[in-house]
């Protein structure tokens, strides 16, 4: 039986490592060679890289760096950031990475989804889908590059991720981020039913119970940033990450 | 000297940073002579099969890489690559390298499963014959599968591990000199590791 996966985030911003609070107020948290060797001798199930920036910016990926990542990870390596065209995916898969993750151009055009799930196949792209409650506590799509809420129906635009060809939906909960008070299990539930792919869960986890828990509402895989950045209640940065043994203890049984 | 075949597809940087981790060296290579003088083949590839296929065919590869396998060069396929070594697959029309009497389907789950295709992330891998790769002791074998198609060999003797996902498939097969693994070992820790030097050490 398929193990769930447990994930970690890792924000780039200016190639330092950071942590966001609700998307905002960025804390530098280190080297991300290093913390990236950290999670590798933790042996860690996959990792994501997102440069926070690269859409703000309109900037390509910073290929140099995301190799030199490629080169100290044993395990897949998913990156988002500025991607905008096939043969920017071509060269990040040629450099290591294993996954591509987009959401600015998704958004403007499903195409390019459907473009390099169809040359490197569906496991190869990650549609990444940020919701925020509005004020009236709706889910709400919200293009991270702009900050802006979209009138667009979220499930709609998950549908047609999957459609396009997204073979995994990574699913961020703004509201959730960096708070480490728990995850938005209401919200996993209602992707999980509109999302006939593998769903990655992500923003809140602030436990080991909090992941069982987005397990539970029908996650595939949980991701998570400051949960395994920061440690104790002063938030000190320190990276961890569960033993083997207390996930499966934790998500198997 | 081990060539990693360049055909344009797969992470030939993961599979290449992988051999040097674990002390080897290779060369990437898509050139025919190249690849006749290897000492060993690694296919790795991700990717739909037809592409693959006729990425190999333009580059003139096809019968490169039959040559070397009947000569008895140690091949290892991953992921896409292991599927190329087969006859067939369901996922297109072309003819695949045919060193193993396999075809390739896709999952198939009924509506109502909770099984997502594609299969991705960490699975065991049960070693069902004595084979030169993965230990046949027991011992814990986990390793990063992501795929939606896979190996269903017609001789049984041909499977060497098999995986759960929804219904047991063969997640790694072998004939001879020739291997072939649908996870992805380049990106598995030290299980992978330990494939690979296995592999160097043939």
């Amino acid at each position: 039986m398929l193990k769930h996966r447990v994930i970690p985030i890792l924000l780039l911003r200016n190639g330092g490592l950071v942590k966001t609070f609700k998307f905002a107020d960025p804390k530098y948290v280190g080297d991300p060679i290093n913390a990236i060797r950290i999670f590798n001798e933790k042996e860690v199930d996959e990792l994501v890289v997102l440069d926070i920036l690269a859409s703000k910016e309109k900037r390509e990926p910073n290929y140099d760096l995301i190799e030199q990542f490629a080169g100290e990870c044993f395990m897949p390596l998913a990156y988002g950031g500025g991607i905008t065209s096939v043969d920017q995916a071509r060269r990040l898969f040629s450099i290591g990475v294993e996954k591509v993750s987009i959401q600015t151009s998704a958004l403007a055009d499903q195409d390019i989804v459907t473009d390099i799930a169809s040359r490197y196949g569906n496991q190869s792209v990650i549609v990444a889908i940020d919701i925020k409650k509005n004020r009236f506590g709706q889910y709400k799509l919200l293009s991270s590059a702009t900050g802006k809420m979209l009138d667009q129906d979220w499930k709609e635009f998950l549908k047609t991720a999957v459609a396009a060809g997204a073979g995994e939906i990574l699913i961020n909960a703004v509201d959730r981020d960096g708070t480490m008070n728990g995850m938005d299990l209401p919200l996993i539930e209602l992707a999980v039913s509109a999302c006939s792919v593998p769903l990655i869960a992500a923003g809140g986890v602030g436990s080991l119970t909090d992941i069982k828990a987005g397990v539970k509402a029908g996650a595939s895989a949980i991701a998570a940033g400051a949960f395994f950045v920061y440690y104790g209640p002063h938030r000190a940065v320190l990276i961890t990450y569960p033993k083997y043994q207390e996930l499966i203890e934790l998500l198997e049984t | 000297m081990l060539v990693i075949i360049n055909y344009g597809l797969g992470n030939l940087a993961s599979v290449l940073n992988m051999v040097r981790k674990v002390g080897g060296n290779a060369s990437v290579s898509s050139d025919p002579n190249e690849i006749l003088s290897a000492t060993k083949l690694i296919l790795p590839g991700v990717g739909s099969f037809d592409y693959g296929v006729s990425q190999l065919h333009s580059l003139g590869l096809i019968s490169v890489i039959q040559e070397m396998a009947s000569k008895g060069t140690p091949t290892l396929g991953l992921c896409l690559g292991m599927q190329l070594l087969a006859k067939r697959s369901e996922e297109g029309q072309l003819d695949g390298l045919g060193f193993i009497d396999a075809e390739i389907r896709r999952f198939s789950f009924n509506s109502n499963s909770t099984f997502h295709i594609p299969h991705v992330g960490w699975n065991h891998v049960s070693v069902v014959k004595e084979n030169p790769l993965i230990p046949n002791d027991g011992s814990e074998q986990r390793f990063y599968f992501t795929h939606s198609y896979h190996a269903v060999c017609s001789n049984e003797a041909d499977v060497l591990a098999m995986t759960e996902y929804g219904y047991p498939f063969c997640s790694a097969y072998s004939r001879d000199n020739i291997f072939g693994v649908q996870f992805h070992p380049e990106k598995s820790h030290r299980f992978g590791k330990a494939l690979i030097k296995r592999f160097l050490e043939l």
